[in-house]
Order: C-alpha cells, then structure tokens, then sequence
C-alpha cells in the first residue's frame, strides 16, 4: 500500500532561454491533486512571478503540456499520485521549442509548421453553395476522422525525437492535420498537401519511433497519419511519371 | 534532411537489396561447405556475367542506400547541414560506388 507524503518536493525550472535555473518548492500534497494545481498553488502561494499557462482546466484547450519528471504531459489531467509517487516532481516547459520564461514555452515555431504543411483548409466551396454531404461511413471520412480530435496541445512535437534531432522536421501534429485535410472531401487543394510535406522538412523524415502516438493525450496515432503520408506522396509522385 | 526523392531512392534501393543479401549469405553458406579457397572463388566468378551483374548492382543500390542514409545520421546527430551535407552524401556514395565497384571489376573479369 502506497501512502500519500504530507509535501511534494518539486523542481521548476526558471528564467528565458539561454539563462534557466532550478528552483524547489515544497508544496502541501493532497489525495487528489493534478500537476497544474502544484504549479497554480507555487504561482498563488509561494511565488507570484511564476510564469505557466493554462485555461480550461479539463483538457480540451490544449494549453498547459509541460515536461513532467521528464515526459510530455497535459498537466491539468495528470494527477500527481500517477506520476511521482515518491513524492517528486520536475517540471518544466516543453521540449524541442524555445523558452519565453519559466514554464511558457513559445509555440511560435509549432504553429508556424502547421502553416508550412499546409495544414489549413482550402475552401471548395463558397458561402452561397450548399452544404456538402459528407458521411462517417466513406472510408476517407472514417481515417481523417481518426485526427481530428487533436487540441494542438505540442505533446506529440515535445515528444518527438525526430524534432530533436532535426530542427526542420514539421512534427507529428502539423502533419496529421495535413493527413486530416487530405482525406477531407471538401478540401480544395490536395496537390499544394502533398508538396508541402513532401519537401526537406517533410513527412519522409519520420523514422517511426513512434513517441507521438505513446504520449497523445487523445490516444491519437499521428505515426499512422505520418505512414499515410509517406504512402499517398509516392503514390502520386509515381502516379504523376506515369502521366507524363 | 530527406525529401520525397531521397526517400523513394532510399526504400527503391532497399528494395533491390532484400533479393541481393539472402542471395550473397545463402551462397556463402553454401560455398564454404567442404572448405574455401581464392582460386575456388575466382573460378566461379571470373569471367561471368550472372556474378557481374549480381555483385554490381548490390554495389550501385548500397551505394544510393548508405550514402542517404549517412546524410540522415549526420544531420540529426551531428548537426550538419546545407552544401556540407550534400558533399558528404555524395561522397560516401561516390566513394562506396568506387571500392565496390573496382572489387566487383577485380573478382569478376575474365
């Protein structure tokens, strides 16, 4: 039988990139307590100048993923006694993107790869025309929808070996979005998709370790979604020399 | 560091090697039953076209396969990039096509 310790002892990690420091703080633990409550108890309590970010609370803005004892996690549906059982926390801002300070991280470079990814929608349709019919049961309609409940959180970018080690990489979230759209029927620009991620910082950079879809906190694959990319660029590439 | 072209040129080349590698391990098995000698060798190779065309296009496809595959570790850890990396693919593609090739040439011409 585990037992709850009366105090947490954690470490945060303070400052702006380039100049980081640890700090520990002893905080009141209790039975049911999720990480981002020791953060906001150290923010109200201990130190006001401690920078976070947060909003809902519940898990749907996809705003408050922090690195927890080293791993990825959305810290207001991470209880405590999950991860730190022995009573310690480390806690600091997501891997792979620069610091703005303490534990805000600056998701800048995240969302400017969902933009080079093309993983926006291109409209097919104007707002005079009537609404398309798409149906759960198109096989297309069935695999976009397997992404789409992605909350742009950048766990699946923090957790990315691949990211670490090659700083272009677009991630695993920018392109399952991509995937998404590309299975979109009401998507109007399948070819400007597929070269997006077919260039040097593309979906064939992914080595299928697979760490995106170990640590999604929507029990999202978007190494599938990556796999699927790899499949319908050469497809078409080869579809495309045929032609010619 | 890898776009749609090195990567279909990297599984094409992997491709070609899966039918290559069972070839090359089954024959060494194969060969040295009952012992082995250069002249053993060199009497089966020399001067046939099957061995030439088996060995040189190993060569050619480890050649394109290595090289990208270099350019990927090279990048991710080591950090390198733009024309330097460009050079040191086609280097370690040039210079792989080059020993193997001058290895296959050696054992295979009559």
């Amino acid at each position: 039988m585990t037992t709850t310790p009366d105090t947490l002892h954690v470490t945060v990690q303070r400052g702006t990139e380039g100049a980081t420091r640890q700090e520990t703080f002893d905080v009141p633990a209790y039975e049911n307590q999720t990480v981002l409550d020791v953060v906001t108890w150290i923010q109200q309590m201990a130190d006001p100048t401690l920078s976070y970010r947060f909003a809902c609370r519940v898990g749907m803005c996809g705003s408050c993923a922090m690195m927890v004892n080293g791993e990825p996690r959305w810290t207001c549906r991470t209880h405590v006694r999950k991860v730190a059982s022995d009573g310690r926390l480390d806690i600091a801002p997501l891997r792979n993107l620069p610091v703005i300070k303490d534990l805000a991280a600056d998701m800048d470079p995240f969302f400017d790869k969902w933009v080079a990814a093309e993983a926006r929608h291109h409209p097919s349709a104007g707002r005079g025309d009537d609404f398309a019919p798409v149906t759960a049961q198109e096989p297309a309609r069935a695999e976009a929808d397997l992404g789409i409940e992605c909350i742009n959180c950048g766990i699946c970018y923090a957790a990315c070996d691949t990211v670490a080690g090659n700083p272009d990489y677009l991630g695993p979230a920018a392109l399952q979005r991509a995937w998404t759209l590309l299975n979109d029927s009401r998507d109007a620009d399948r070819d400007a998709i597929l070269a997006a991620v077919s260039g040097k910082g593309g979906c064939h950079n992914c080595h299928s370790m697979g760490s995106c879809a170990q640590y999604c906190p929507n029990d999202l694959n978007p190494m599938r979604a990556i796999a699927g990319l790899k499949r319908e660029t050469v497809r078409a590439a080869w579809g495309r020399k045929r032609d010619a | 560091m890898l776009d749609l072209r090195l990567y279909i040129a990297q599984r094409l080349s992997a491709l070609v090697m899966v039918p290559l590698v069972l070839g090359h391990i089954a024959v060494m098995i194969y060969a040295i039953q009952g012992g082995l000698s250069t002249a053993e060798i060199l009497g089966r190779t020399q001067g046939s076209l099957l061995w030439f065309l088996f060995y040189g296009s190993f060569v050619i496809a480890v050649s394109v396969h290595a090289a990208i595959g270099l350019r990927v570790i090279a990048h991710e850890w080591g950090g390198l990039r733009g024309r330097a990396l460009d050079l040191l693919m086609w280097g370690a593609g040039a210079g792989l096509l080059a020993l193997g090739a001058r290895a296959v040439l050696a054992v295979t011409l009559p």
